[in-house]
């Protein structure tokens, strides 16, 4: 049969990353709480997703970081590494390299300061607004957190309200609670 | 149209270019064109300035790549000649040539004379069927021939 084989169209992919040639590549990764799709480009980790629809996500890349949006593996492969041994309980810190360039002045600054809210730990959105130095930003610190292009590795599960409550999630409640009970943060 | 992203270019394309360049080479060294058209396709990409005529584009790399291949020293068999009036390959004379053509017909004459693709192909590559393939070009030859005498 005149068709590609699957090693065929793995060796162009791999080609195509291989020469940096990509303006990001992705693949899904699967995890106890389903399946990630994951896209990197060449300065780190730009994408983690929920529920992806691909065709929506890739036109979404192709839009923030050029159209040379290609699904490739070996890129991935770090990331899925570090994403399993998260998941098996035996990393508690990302070592990835992340690529936030593409954000607002506001949405990085916050994203590095909840990078710093360690495995384990949990901070409101107030205290978290308060680190960024914008105290009365705590609602702000919310559409932030629901907007992060990178959960789990940027830690957006760790924040909750004030009275305590997990308050909300991007992907969903159970999956919030899932990750705080096998980081311990809950019981 | 909007350029799409790269990876529904690709899937979009990859069967039929690969076809194409399996009846053109052989099951074996198609594998090879194949990566290269779509490597060379990849570095370009971000230059087109719009998504219109990306099959014929595609074609147009696939071509080329197969007819490198051609010339490539090959033990097990003697291939014909691509025809040339000048010992520069005939696809090169044509783009020239044809350069102030609408891109229907610029596409069809190229891909006819200048990559010797058959109209059912040409029809693919350009999205419509091989009888509008074959109005295309003789359009295209007209027009050429008409420029010719002015």
């Amino acid at each position: 049969m005149n068709t590609v084989s699957p090693e065929l169209d793995r060796r162009f992919r791999e080609a195509a990353a291989d020469e940096r040639l990509l303006d990001a590549a992705y693949d899904l990764v699967d995890t106890p709480i389903g399946k990630l799709l994951v896209a990197t480009t060449q300065r780190g980790l730009c994408r983690i997703s929920y529920d992806a629809e691909p065709d929506r996500e890739v036109e979404q890349l192709a839009k923030t970081f050029g159209v040379r949006v290609l699904r490739s593996a070996k890129p991935i492969d770090a990331a899925r590494r570090e994403l399993d041994e998260y998941f098996d309980g035996k990393r508690r810190a990302f070592d990835l390299p992340v690529d936030v360039a593409s954000l607002a002045e506001f949405n990085r600054r916050v994203l590095e300061e909840l990078a710093r809210v360690p495995y384990g730990d949990v901070v409101t959105y107030g205290e978290l607004a308060a680190r960024a130095e914008r105290p009365r930003a705590a609602r702000a610190v919310g559409t932030v957190m629901n907007r992060n292009p990178l959960p789990i590795v940027l830690p957006c599960h760790r924040v909750i309200g004030a009275n305590g409550k997990l308050v909300g999630y991007a992907g969903g409640l159970g999956r919030k609670e899932t990750l705080l009970r096998l980081e311990g943060a809950i019981l | 149209m909007t350029l799409p992203p790269f990876e529904r270019f690709y899937e979009e394309h990859r069967e039929e270019i690969f076809g194409f360049l399996v009846r053109r080479l052989g099951r074996d060294r198609a594998e090879d064109a194949f990566q290269e058209t779509f490597l060379r396709a990849l570095r370009a990409y971000p230059k087109l300035r719009h998504g219109e005529h990306l099959r014929a584009w595609a074609y147009t790399i696939a071509g080329r790549i197969a007819i490198d291949e051609h010339r490539r020293p090959r033990p097990d068999a003697d291939l014909p000649e691509l025809a040339s009036l000048d010992g520069r390959p005939a696809f090169a004379q044509l783009e020239h040539l044809a350069d102030e053509l609408p891109p229907t017909e610029r596409a069809a004459v190229v891909l006819r004379y200048g990559y010797d693709l058959d109209y059912a192909e040409i029809g693919a590559a350009l999205g419509s069927n091989a009888s509008a393939a074959r109005q295309a070009a003789s359009a295209g030859i007209r027009r050429l021939r008409r420029k010719e005498h002015q």
